[in-house]
């Protein structure tokens, strides 16, 4: 692992920045110059409403796309992702909003996926089970989920949390140095969105750049260093921690001071009908 | 270690299958006597068994890798036709026969990997083409060039012994050495070599698959040609077994070979299931189909019992695979 660098992580040079990138898709602009930096050690909070382009930039940052212009630059040299394949050998790491797990294998086995153990030789190389089952248990309890004990249990009887955990578990122990959670908490209830958040502080402390993708405020102000609002494909606002409340950077994701107004709204409604919140709208 | 306990057993994928077995060798056995468990009887079974399993495991491993190949009906008949036509018609050697009709076999997976890979089409749709495409390159080709949808063949030697004669008294194809050589083959590179595991990952969650780096595009091509030139190996054998090739037969084993798969524990939507699995799901089919012969039911039966079977083992396997996806260690336990 990377020890955590020594100087603030604001000071640490980055290790992955987008300069000026722009997607289309057709006469579809999807991202305007986009300017972003994460450091070694830092979590920046993507945050944006539905559609706001957030699957768009992960998926250029993972080399899924590539930008129609505009530049990646890793360790401050310019690269290009032309596969998934390539960035994450460039350390970039993805896990999705499900884990990206399988749900019938064992833990063992789908935290080796493609790179398994064995022992043995030749064409009697045999997949070593009881490696596999130590090694990615300890990678998870590492991370602070002690109560995965057991690599033959199956993915799919663990928690979302779990699952989770046991992705970013497997992207830490082979390396990536930077870790795109695309919205890990959004389908978790709270004690398990809490687990996650944990993690994410764990990734930090070793010294990994996170990229955080979220719509839920409080999980990104609960790990975030530093913040971008996307809106309609471009970096409406970007800040640090404690630059910006919780209101404000609510406001800023439905696009203005939308949120404060249907808030006066509402009591002023339920002020004149004697309490009661307004009908549905439909 | 967990998988030595009785819950443990029941939770792996072939639990459900090594129940419906002792189940149905209960039932024949109460209603048949034990004649089907002496060796004239074994070998009934042991021969549909074995034709059938030679097929169904590869089939099987395409199902666990969340594909379906059909086409397999087709290439039954092709196999038989290509070796009967190049040694019998022609009088080739019939080692020339054997290298034709195998390779048609590789030939036609490979077309239908090309057009799953590329066309993103779903692969029972795909099958069901080449299944009716093969069917009528046989018939006519057959008919093109010897006049007649059934051709001799007289084999001897070492190839006839290889691949087409009974054994051990005279009752037992060859095709059982075959399916018990083959099925040990497929058990060790499935659970106990790496590749294995890919397999079941590209059925749990293809993309998910590729990420981690598995030539997830190279291994469908594989199991489709396992596929379909195990199917070839299978009608070439009966050809050379039987003396003779017709054009017609071969569209059972789709559905006998999906059944033997789906009994033997395998998720159709892929990701779960054991070869040792269709290995028993394969040996029920073939006692229920064998085993009404020394029952004094009528045979026109079987059908209501395999029928039943399947849909009792695909309610029992789903609820041992949530058995086992709930499993978790109680505290303090080891």
């Amino acid at each position: 692992m990377a020890p955590p660098s020594l100087a603030p992580p604001s000071l640490a040079p980055p290790i992955l920045a987008l300069r000026g990138v722009n997607k289309s898709f057709g006469p579809i602009d999807v991202l305007h110059d986009i300017t972003l930096e994460v450091r070694p050690g830092e979590v920046l909070c993507l945050l944006g409403d539905n559609g706001a382009g957030k699957s768009t930039l992960i998926k250029i940052m993972s080399g899924v796309h590539q930008p129609s212009s505009g530049v990646i630059e890793m360790d401050g040299a310019p690269v290009t992702f032309p596969t998934p394949r390539t960035a994450q050998e460039a350390g970039i790491s993805t896990v999705h909003q499900f884990g990206g797990t399988f749900p019938l294998m064992s833990i063992g086995r789908s935290f080796f996926v493609g790179v398994e153990p064995t022992r043995g030789w030749g064409p009697f190389r045999i997949y070593d089970r009881k490696t596999a089952n130590a090694v990615a248990v300890k990678a998870v309890q590492d991370m602070g989920i002690t109560r995965i004990t057991d690599g033959d249990r199956l993915v799919g009887g663990l928690s979302g949390g779990e699952r989770q955990s046991l992705a970013i578990a497997r992207a830490v122990h082979f390396g990536a140095r930077v870790l795109i959670l695309d919205e890990p908490t959004a389908a978790l209830g709270v004690k398990q969105a809490t687990h996650v958040l944990r993690i994410v502080n764990e990734a930090k402390r070793r010294g990994l750049a996170v990229i955080f993708i979220t719509h839920q405020v409080m999980h990104a102000m609960a790990v975030g260093d530093h913040f971008a609002v996307l809106i309609r494909g471009a970096v409406a606002a970007d800040f640090k921690k404690g630059e910006k409340s919780r209101e404000e950077i609510t406001d800023l994701m439905a696009g203005g001071a939308s949120m404060a107004s249907l808030e006066a709204e509402i009591e002023g409604y339920m002020a004149s009908h004697g309490g009661h919140p307004p009908p549905p709208a439909h | 270690m967990s998988s030595i306990s009785p819950g443990g057993l029941l939770r792996r994928p072939e639990a459900g299958a090594a129940l419906g077995l002792i189940a149905v060798l209960i039932f024949f056995a109460i209603f048949g006597g034990l004649t089907f468990l002496k060796p004239a009887g074994m070998s009934s079974w042991l021969n549909v068994a074995a034709n059938l399993g030679v097929i169904a495991i590869p089939l099987g491993l395409l199902m666990i890798a969340g594909e379906l190949d059909i086409s397999v009906g087709a290439m039954v008949p092709f196999g038989a036709m290509t070796v009967a036509v190049v040694s019998g018609h022609y009088g080739l050697s019939i080692w020339a026969g054997i290298f034709v009709a195998l390779s048609f076999g590789v030939v036609v997976g490979l077309v239908n990997g090309f057009l799953v890979i590329k066309t993103a089409v779903p692969s029972l749709i795909v099958t069901l083409g080449s299944l009716f495409a093969v069917q009528g390159i046989v018939l006519g080709l057959t008919v093109l060039i010897t006049r007649s949808t059934s051709v001799a063949l007289t084999t001897e030697g070492p190839a006839k012994a290889i691949f087409g004669d009974f054994v051990m008294g005279g009752q037992l194809q060859v095709m059982v050495l075959w399916w018990l050589a083959l099925t040990a083959l497929y058990v060790f590179f499935v659970h106990f070599s790496p590749f294995g595991n890919w397999i079941f990952a590209m059925g749990g969650d293809k993309a998910s698959a590729r990420n981690a780096g598995i030539p997830t595009n190279r291994l469908t091509m594989i199991l489709f040609v396992l596929s379909s030139t195990s199917a070839a190996f299978v009608g070439m054998c009966q050809a050379i077994l039987y003396n003779s090739a017709q054009v017609a037969g071969g569209q059972s084993f789709i559905f006998n070979s999906i059944i033997a798969v789906v009994v033997g524990g395998v998720l159709l939507t892929g990701g779960f299931g054991s070869v040792v699995g269709i290995f028993f799901g394969t040996i029920t089919f073939a006692v229920v189909t064998q085993g009404i012969f020394f029952t004094d039911f009528d045979r026109n039966w079987s059908s209501l019992i395999i029928g039943v079977l399947l849909l009792g083992a695909v309610l029992m396997n789903n609820t041992f695979r949530k058995m086992a996806l709930s499993y978790s260690p109680k505290k303090g336990a080891k």
